[in-house]
């Protein structure tokens, strides 16, 4: 499925997790692969601030078809990525998401779980279960945000397979990159939606 | 006649709990204080308390037994530091927030 | 990247929110021995400084970064740096100065160092940090000036967008190997920099020594003339790289504009969506973003505001007393070209207030409604 962007039709990504999640990175490397994936205006950045490990954070990723003037914070999203499914009980997700935007959980329960009245289209991908099968661990900690990378794509179908592992290669080691690709190729299969999600119309 | 004080004079904090927020959730290790070897708790008296004396955050109870509010223990393991009997280990918070997300779901 | 790029060869910075990730990489590279440099680790920003301008003295090519307060703690040695006539490029993350503590973005800290005798460039983007920093030090290198590259701490420091990183064979192409204004290590020992009188004096060789007055009057001509190299090394980086940077101050949408929105950094992106959306509403308006604040580009300035009937001016910054730097600035400017459009002053985004495009058109708006004399500037989003 390939989604067809207006021109200067911005795609905002809104990433939470807790530190040492690798939220950040996630974000980062979502924008190289949509700049990969032909994007020629990609920005990614934390929440400007302080960031302590085991905090919620949040870190936004933009791609569009031309070069992309703002960087001001994002204020509503199209798609909302959740590494960690109790921020959704911390934190109030839905406010940052577009009435009929994405949101993409890592859980292991089912999308219907977290659809509300709103319009939105969920998906959800137990990267956490993946990722500890695989040996996605360093220090004791299992790593997800990379395999959630495997689950934007499948969900949204707005940057290709192809380009994120050509991005997760280039942040990693080529060890380390084989593994991360390994986990975002499965959480990718196992992504569950409750339907299938597209971009409301351009200018929207 | 007292004048009416201007607020964007003098920046200040109010000095009270929970201020600077929740900070319990900083934490990436958790103070565990081991009862049979803490001092006061040992000897039932008043004494020692060295963890109080030298938490950052008063986060620290100076009663017997010694407890630590994790609701705003930032974790950063002085008070194990400081502690004279080892008394108290900085054990991993994942491991226990992933035994309580189980019980609360347990609970659910 | 720029530093490593350049092939500086001593790096000397002192960490500081959000600056600290400039230090960390450098490090990085000088451990690899990626770059081959000396990274030397002091206790303060002043310091930081001072070891830079040792090194400059005796023909090292150096680099340093800061921002805010770290900033604010180099101020002696900022003038002693400009005085001394060395060639020092600093990258700056523009950041708020307590008190009460910020950490966030405006641009109070460099513009108020407006007056040490640095050349001050604003970067819209990542990209031009990169360039800026190359063409510093090909600048301050020719005209013994140096320069601070500024660029909005968190807005940009934090934020990750493409840049296309040039061919080190390419840099090298670009920017020849420093060669130092004064030769300290030959055959006889010389003192820098010593007391200088009002008044010319003889040595103790019978040579006639220039007055202090005199070495202020030479950098003050040299920055008056600094434009034009700034332009020319602009040109030159245009024709290696492909980005034309012979300007000092950037326009969009100023064709036939009656309405221009001025300002600095990377507002200048943001204050163009805001153009957008005037021009949508059939208002004839446009963008000037300063590039170069020291030197000032007055002349250009003037040429790019004839047009102008409204200026509407938003400063990070502001002169406690007055207005924002760059509205005085601007006015002076048009004073003496005899231009007299009408002008309004906002401060915004101080401390990291975010700033949106739909902002920066309201405040347009207000000003083109209502019209009239206005006592100070105005404060966008405040609410006191």
């Amino acid at each position: 499925m390939s989604t067809v962007l207006k021109e200067e039709k911005i795609i905002n990504v809104t990433w939470h997790g807790r530190g040492g999640q690798g939220g950040v990175t996630a974000a980062m490397i979502l924008a190289e692969a949509a700049y990969i994936d032909g994007y020629k205006g990609v920005t990614a950045a934390p929440f400007f601030g302080v960031e302590r490990r085991g905090a919620p954070i949040t870190a936004t990723t933009r791609f569009s078809r031309t070069p992309i003037r703002t960087l001001t914070p994002t204020a509503k999203a199209e798609v909302v990525v959740v590494l960690d499914e109790r921020l959704m009980q911390a934190v109030d997700i839905l406010r940052g998401l577009k009435p009929d935007g994405l949101l993409i959980l890592n859980s292991s329960s089912p999308p219907e779980k977290f659809c509300t009245d709103m319009d939105i289209a969920v998906a959800t991908s137990d990267a956490n279960s993946i990722a500890e099968e695989i040996g996605l661990v360093v220090a004791g900690t299992v790593l997800i945000n990379t395999s959630l990378l495997g689950a934007f794509s499948r969900a949204s179908g707005l940057v290709s397979m192809e380009s994120l592992e050509k991005a997760i290669s280039k942040n990693f080691n080529p060890k380390a990159a084989q593994l991360n690709i390994r986990g975002a190729r499965l959480t990718y299969e196992a992504t569950r939606i409750n339907r299938v999600w597209q971009l409301s119309s351009p200018g929207v | 006649m007292a004048s009416e004080k201007d607020e964007f004079i003098s920046a200040c904090a109010t000095l009270m709990r929970g201020e600077a927020g929740k900070t319990g959730d900083w934490r990436a290790k958790r103070p565990v204080i081991d009862l049979n070897k803490c001092t006061p708790c040992k000897k039932q008296k008043d004494t020692c308390y060295l963890c109080w004396l030298y938490c950052p955050d008063g986060t620290v109870t100076r009663r017997i037994p010694v407890e630590i509010d994790l609701t705003y223990c930032k974790g950063c393991g002085v008070c194990a530091e400081v502690c004279p009997t080892k008394a108290i280990s900085m054990e991993a918070e994942e491991k226990f927030t992933l035994s309580e997300c189980a019980i609360q779901e347990e609970v659910e | 990247m720029g530093a490593k790029l350049s092939r500086v060869q001593v790096i000397a910075a002192y960490p500081i929110t959000p600056q600290s990730k400039i230090p960390e990489t450098l490090v990085k590279y000088v451990d690899s021995g990626e770059l081959e440099a000396e990274f030397i680790r002091v206790e303060s920003e002043h310091s930081a400084l001072t070891v830079c301008i040792s090194a400059s003295t005796v023909g090292a090519r150096v680099f340093t970064a800061t921002a805010a307060n770290g900033l604010a703690y180099m101020h002696e040695q900022l003038h002693w740096a400009a005085g001394a006539r060395l060639p020092i490029v600093m990258a700056l993350a523009n950041r708020g100065l307590g008190a009460p503590w910020t950490i966030f973005n405006d641009m109070q800290d460099s513009i108020s160092q407006r007056d040490t005798g640095w050349m001050q460039v604003y970067c819209r983007d990542n990209q031009e940090i990169l360039d800026s920093i190359l063409m510093g030090y090909k600048i301050c290198e020719q005209i013994h000036v140096p320069m601070m590259v500024c660029f909005d701490g968190f807005v940009l420091s934090h934020t990750v967008m493409p840049v296309e990183i040039p061919e080190q064979k390419q840099v090298d192409r670009f920017l020849p190997s420093y060669v130092p204004h004064l030769q300290v290590d030959g055959p006889e020992p010389i003192n820098i920099n010593p007391v200088m009188l009002a008044e010319p004096r003889d040595n103790a060789r019978g040579v006639a020594c220039p007055s202090y007055m005199g070495f202020r009057m030479r950098l003050q001509e040299t920055l008056e003339s600094a434009g034009e190299v700034i332009r020319r090394v602009g040109g030159e980086f245009g024709e290696i790289f492909g980005r034309d940077y012979e300007c000092l101050l950037w326009e969009y949408r100023t064709e036939k504009a009656d309405t221009i929105l001025l300002t600095m950094g990377s507002l200048a992106n943001e204050a163009s969506l805001a153009v957008d959306m005037l021009r949508e509403k059939g208002y004839k308006a446009g963008v000037i973003g300063l590039r170069v604040f020291r030197p000032f580009p007055a002349e250009k300035l003037r040429q790019a505001l004839a047009g102008a009937k409204q200026v509407v001016i938003f400063d990070k910054n502001i002169s406690y007393g007055y207005e924002g730097a760059t509205c005085t600035e601007t006015k002076a400017a048009l004073f003496e070209g005899g231009l007299h459009p009408y002008i309004a002053n906002y401060i915004v985004g101080l401390g990291g207030k975010n700033v949106v495009a739909s902002d920066l058109e309201a405040a347009t708006l207000e000003v083109l409604e209502n019209k009239g004399r206005v006592n100070g500037p105005k404060w966008l989003g405040v609410a006191v």
